[in-house]
C-alpha cells in the first residue's frame, strides 16, 4: 500500500493524489511509482515482465535506458531541457499483456517548488499496458511550476493506453512535453483530463507514426475555471503507410480560456486522420479558441476535421425539461454528457474510476 | 374538462401563427388534429407545453382547472402534460437509460417497455444521435410513456415509422390510452395510427384556425380522398349558411 510510504501525508494530500486516479491501496494496478517535488518516494512492480524505476537508476544501471533517453527530440530536431530531476523509467517487456494499469503519481508539496522531471517509456513488441499518470498538487504547494517530459517508445505491435489526469490548483503552472515514437502495427491511446482550476497549462504533445499501419488516437476532456488558461493541442505526424490518426476534445469553459490546437500532418499516402473540436462555453467570460491543422503533400489521403463552439442549445435544455428535468438539472446532464468518458479510450476499470472523479469534480463546479 | 384552451392567439418570431383557437379536451378523450404542413399544429403543441419561441400573445390555457399558461416547461410536465416529439432534440453523451432512469423507478418496466419497442439496444446510446427515423419515435413513445402523463401531446407519432413497427406502437400506445383518465392529442397526416386507437373527436386546422370539427375517421377519409381544399370549400359554405 502506497499509505506507508505516505505517511507524511495529510488526508487533504491523500484525497488529492486520490484525485488524480491514483490507487493508494494498489489492490487494482500491477505497478507503482511516485514522486514528490525532486525527492521519487517509491517504485514497484507487482508482475514480470513490467520494469518500473526512477530515470537516474535506469540511466545508470540499464544500459540501452541512454540511448532512448532524449533520443525522440532529436529524431525530430528539438531541444529539450536537461535541468530535470527524477521521473519514471517504464519498461514493459515483448509479448507481455498487463492487465491491471501501471499508475505514477507526480506531487508538487513545498510551496513555489519548479519540479522537472523526465520520463521514459518503452512498450517492447506486442506487449499490450495501461498506464495512468496523476499530476497533483498539494494545498502547500503556491506558485508551483511543473515540467513534465515524456518520451515513449511504442515497438511494433505494442499497445499503450496511457491516461494522464491533472489536478492542480489556481496558482500553479504547467507544461508536459511529450513525443510517442511509434513502430509498425503499433497502437498509442493517449487520454488527457484536467478537470481542476490551473492557472495556466500548456502542452502540445506529438506522436509519430513511423511504422506502417501505426495507429494514435488523444482525447482530452478540459473542464476551465475562471482564471485558468489551458492551451493544449495534440500533433500526430503520419510518416508512414496505412497509418491512421483521430484528435478528439471536449471543452467547457466555466469562464477560464482555453485553446484547443490539433495538427495533423500526412508525410506518407493511404492515411486516414480526423480531428474533433467541441466546446461548451457557460459564462459570459470564458473563451474558447480552437484551431485545427491539417497539412498533405499527398493526394491520396483522407483527412477531416469538425469543430463547435457555442452554449448549451436551448432546445436540448428544453427537450429535458419536457421530461421534467428542471433547468438547472437539464444544464447539469448536458455538460455531464457533453464530457462523457466514453470518448476516451479508456478501459472498464478506469473508465469507472475516471467517470467517478469526474462527476464529483463537476458537482463541485456547478 | 381535462384542457381547455379558450381564444389563444401564438406567435412564432414576431409573426402570428395561431389565431384565436379555442378547443377543449375531456378527461379519458382521445382528440386527433388534421391540418397541412405548416397550420400551426405543432405550434399549438409547443404553445400548449411552454417552450420558448412559443408565446401566447393572447386567451387562456386552463389544464386542470388552472391557468398554465405563466408556467414553465417542468411546471406542466409535472402537472400531467406530455410531449413526443416530431422532431427530437439529439443530446451527445446523454444516453436513452439515462432519461428513462429519470422517469421511472422501476427498472423491470424499463426493461420490458424497451423490449417491446425493440430498443434494447438504444438504452445506452446518445439520445436520439444516429436514429433512425423510426427509432426516435420509438424512443419518444417510450419515454413519454414512462414519464405517465394524464394528457400526451403526440406529434406525428408514426411518420417515418415501417408498418410493422406502426402496429407495436399503436398496441403499446393503445393499451396506455386505455387507463382510467388518460387522454391524448394526436396530430396525424397518414392516418395510420387511427387504426390502433380509439379516438372520438377529430379537427383540421388550416391557416392557423381550427375548422372542421366530426369524426376522426370520417374526416381522415375525406381528406384523403379530396384534399384539404374540400375542408375549406366545406368551411366556407357551413359560414355562408
Amino acid at each position: 500500500m502506497i499509505n506507508k510510504e505516505l505517511n507524511n501525508f495529510g488526508q487533504d494530500d491523500r484525497d488529492i493524489v486520490s484525485s488524480s486516479g491514483m490507487d493508494l491501496t494498489e489492490k487494482m494496478r500491477s505497478a507503482s511509482f511516485l514522486q514528490e517535488d525532486s525527492r521519487v518516494q517509491l517504485y514497484r512492480s507487482f508482475i514480470d515482465g513490467v520494469q518500473i524505476m526512477s530515470i537516474e537508476e535506469a540511466l545508470r544501471n540499464i544500459p540501452e535506458a541512454k540511448s532512448y533517453f532524449g533520443s525522440s527530440f532529436k529524431l525530430l530536431g528539438r531541444e529539450y531541457p536537461t535541468d530535470t530531476q527524477g521521473g519514471y523509467f517504464i519498461r514493459v517487456k515483448k509479448g507481455a499483456t498487463v492487465k491491471l494499469p501501471i499508475q505514477a503519481c507526480l506531487f508538487l508539496k513545498a510551496a513555489g517548488f519548479k519540479q522537472k522531471v523526465h520520463n521514459v517509456i518503452i512498450i517492447e513488441e506486442g506487449a499490450k499496458v495501461y498506464l495512468i499518470t496523476g499530476c497533483s498538487a498539494s494545498k502547500s504547494a503556491d506558485e508551483g511550476f511543473h515540467l513534465g517530459i515524456s518520451e515513449f517508445f511504442l515497438k511494433e505491435g505494442a499497445y499503450l493506453n496511457f491516461t494522464m489526469v491533472h489536478s492542480w490548483k489556481e496558482d500553479v503552472s504547467v507544461k508536459p512535453i511529450s513525443i510517442a515514437l511509434l513502430d509498425k502495427g503499433a497502437t498509442f491511446i493517449s487520454n488527457y483530463v484536467s478537470l481542476r482550476p490551473v492557472k495556466e497549462i500548456t502542452m502540445y504533445p506529438t506522436a509519430v507514426l513511423q511504422g506502417d499501419g501505426a495507429k494514435a488516437s488523444f482525447n482530452s476532456l478540459i473542464l476551465s475555471h475562471p482564471g485558468s488558461l489551458q492551451d493544449i493541442g495534440s500533433r500526430v505526424i503520419l510518416r508512414a503507410k496505412d497509418t491512421h490518426a483521430e484528435i478528439v476534445s471536449r471543452a467547457v469553459s466555466l469562464g477560464g480560456k482555453v485553446i484547443a490546437r490539433g495538427h495533423l500532418k500526412a508525410e506518407n499516402k493511404d492515411i486516414k486522420a480526423h480531428l474533433e473540436c467541441r466546446g461548451l462555453i457557460l459564462s459570459e467570460q470564458g473563451t474558447i479558441h480552437a484551431i485545427p491543422e491539417m497539412e498533405s503533400d499527398f493526394r491520396d489521403v483522407d483527412m477531416s476535421h469538425e469543430a463547435a463552439i457555442g452554449r448549451i442549445n436551448k432546445e436540448e435544455i428544453e427537450y429535458l425539461c419536457s421530461r421534467g428535468f428542471t433547468r438547472e438539472q437539464a444544464q447539469s446532464v448536458i455538460v455531464r454528457g457533453f464530457m462523457d468518458v466514453d470518448i476516451l479510450g479508456l478501459p472498464d476499470l478506469l473508465k469507472k474510476e475516471i467517470d467517478v472523479l469526474e462527476e464529483r469534480t463537476l458537482k463541485a463546479s456547478f | 374538462m381535462l384542457l381547455e384552451v379558450k381564444n389563444i392567439s401564438v406567435n412564432v418570431a414576431g409573426k402570428a401563427i395561431l389565431k384565436d383557437i379555442s378547443l377543449q379536451i375531456k378527461k379519458a378523450e382521445i382528440a386527433v388534429l388534421f391540418g397541412p404542413n405548416g397550420s400551426g399544429k405543432t405550434t399549438l403543441i409547443k404553445a400548449l407545453m411552454g417552450f420558448s419561441g412559443y408565446s401566447i400573445s393572447s386567451g387562456s390555457v386552463i389544464f386542470k382547472d388552472k391557468e398554465i399558461s405563466g408556467l414553465s416547461i417542468e411546471e406542466r410536465v409535472k402537472m400531467g402534460l406530455g410531449i413526443m416529439y416530431q422532431h427530437p432534440a439529439k443530446i451527445r453523451g446523454v444516453k436513452l437509460y439515462q432519461i428513462a432512469q429519470f422517469l421511472c423507478r422501476d427498472k423491470k418496466k424499463i426493461e420490458e417497455l424497451s423490449e417491446r419497442l425493440s430498443l434494447r439496444e438504444h438504452l445506452h446510446r446518445d439520445i436520439n444521435l444516429d436514429f433512425s427515423g423510426g427509432e426516435m419515435k420509438r424512443a419518444e413513445l417510450f419515454q413519454i410513456l414512462l414519464q405517465e402523463p394524464d394528457l400526451l401531446l403526440l406529434d406525428e407519432p408514426e411518420s417515418g415509422v415501417d408498418l410493422e413497427n406502426i402496429s407495436v406502437m399503436g398496441k403499446v400506445l393503445n393499451e396506455y390510452l386505455q387507463k382510467p383518465g388518460k387522454s391524448a392529442l394526436i396530430i396525424t397526416h397518414t392516418g395510420y395510427i387511427l387504426d390502433y386507437i380509439h379516438a372520438k373527436n377529430g379537427c383540421v386546422m388550416m391557416d392557423g384556425k381550427l375548422w372542421c370539427v366530426g369524426k376522426p375517421k370520417e374526416i381522415f377519409e375525406s381528406i384523403r380522398k379530396e384534399g384539404y381544399e374540400k375542408c375549406r370549400e366545406c368551411h366556407d359554405k357551413q359560414r355562408i349558411e
